[in-house]
């Protein structure tokens, strides 16, 4: 009976960690201006979130479709063996990221005003 | 070794690779990667508390190198054994303190082996950006690891009988 009590503090306490993780993330989130692609760590480029694209990411690895739509960044085609990137939702929010493991491919919301040109003076 | 023991192990390594393969070809697919149930697990914890670390240990490796073999890469050998490796130590300790049963144990060892490959898919894809997935495989490992815990606990309440014969 003991052992049964400290298994649920157990369990509390994980989700207790995993509901105050998740609530930081959700209260400090903010819609990011690009979406960065990276290859096994290296940046591989930087497309505007507000700029519908479809562009083809042909890494050593394999190939990864992107698509930016609605402000929103998802991989719509690859040609790993698992197909998780394809799977996972889209994303927008500033720290976000799709992951395709075998392709060693991230892509990750950037903030907007990071690396943002347009700055405009007045 | 004795023969009768070959024959266990022989028998565990086979039905952990089936539950592999089961899993492999029913995955649910998910948006966020990584959350599974687990099934081979219900092998690993029953023989930790049936054959002891040792064993638990030896069908853990054998069983992540045949279905990474079999169905997978390189790459998810690596991911597997660092997320089996994890959990089974997690469950070693948790289970040496005396305190928790076998879902708790099975609980720890459910969200260390997601903890295990966030740790290696962030080393090796270069990026901390992954932390956003914790909070998710926290939750994951622990809903799978009460299941698994309970199925575990069944397994061993039928297997003691037969493992005192061997």
């Amino acid at each position: 009976m003991k052992q049964r009590r400290n298994d649920l503090i157990l369990v509390a306490v994980i989700l207790v960690v995993a509901v105050l993780f998740w609530g930081y993330s959700w209260f400090t989130r903010s819609e990011g201006g690009y979406a960065v692609v990276t290859v096994d760590g290296e940046e591989w480029g930087r497309y505007a979130l507000d700029k519908p694209l479809e562009t083809e990411i042909v890494t050593p690895y394999g190939t990864n479709i992107l698509v930016i739509a609605d402000g929103k960044a998802s991989v719509t085609e690859a040609d790993c063996p698992d197909g998780l990137c394809v799977r996972q939702r889209d994303i927008c929010y500033e720290g976000e990221t799709l992951v395709c493991l075998p392709h060693k491919l991230v892509v990750e919301i950037a903030g907007s005003s990071e690396g943002d040109v347009d700055w405009v003076v007045d | 070794m004795k023969p009768k023991r070959i024959a266990l192990y022989g028998f565990l390594i086979a039905l952990a690779f089936v539950f592999s393969y089961i899993e492999n070809t029913l995955a649910v697919p998910l948006w966020i990667p990584g959350i599974k149930l687990g099934l081979a697990n219900v092998v690993v914890l029953a023989a930790l508390y049936l054959l002891g670390v040792k064993s638990a240990l030896f069908i853990s490796v054998v069983r992540v190198l045949l279905s990474g073999m079999t169905f997978g890469s390189m790459t998810m050998v690596i991911y597997s054994l660092a997320g089996c490796s994890l959990s089974l130590l997690a469950m070693v300790l948790l289970k040496r303190t005396g305190r928790f049963g076998m879902p708790g144990v099975s609980v720890a060892g459910g969200v260390a082996h997601n903890m295990g490959q966030i740790a290696v898919a962030a080393v090796m894809l270069e990026t901390s950006a992954l932390m956003y997935y914790l909070p998710f495989l926290l939750v994951s490992g622990c809903v799978a690891g009460v299941a698994i815990g309970i199925a575990g606990a069944e397994v061993v309440k039928r297997g003691e009988r037969v493992c005192e014969n061997f």
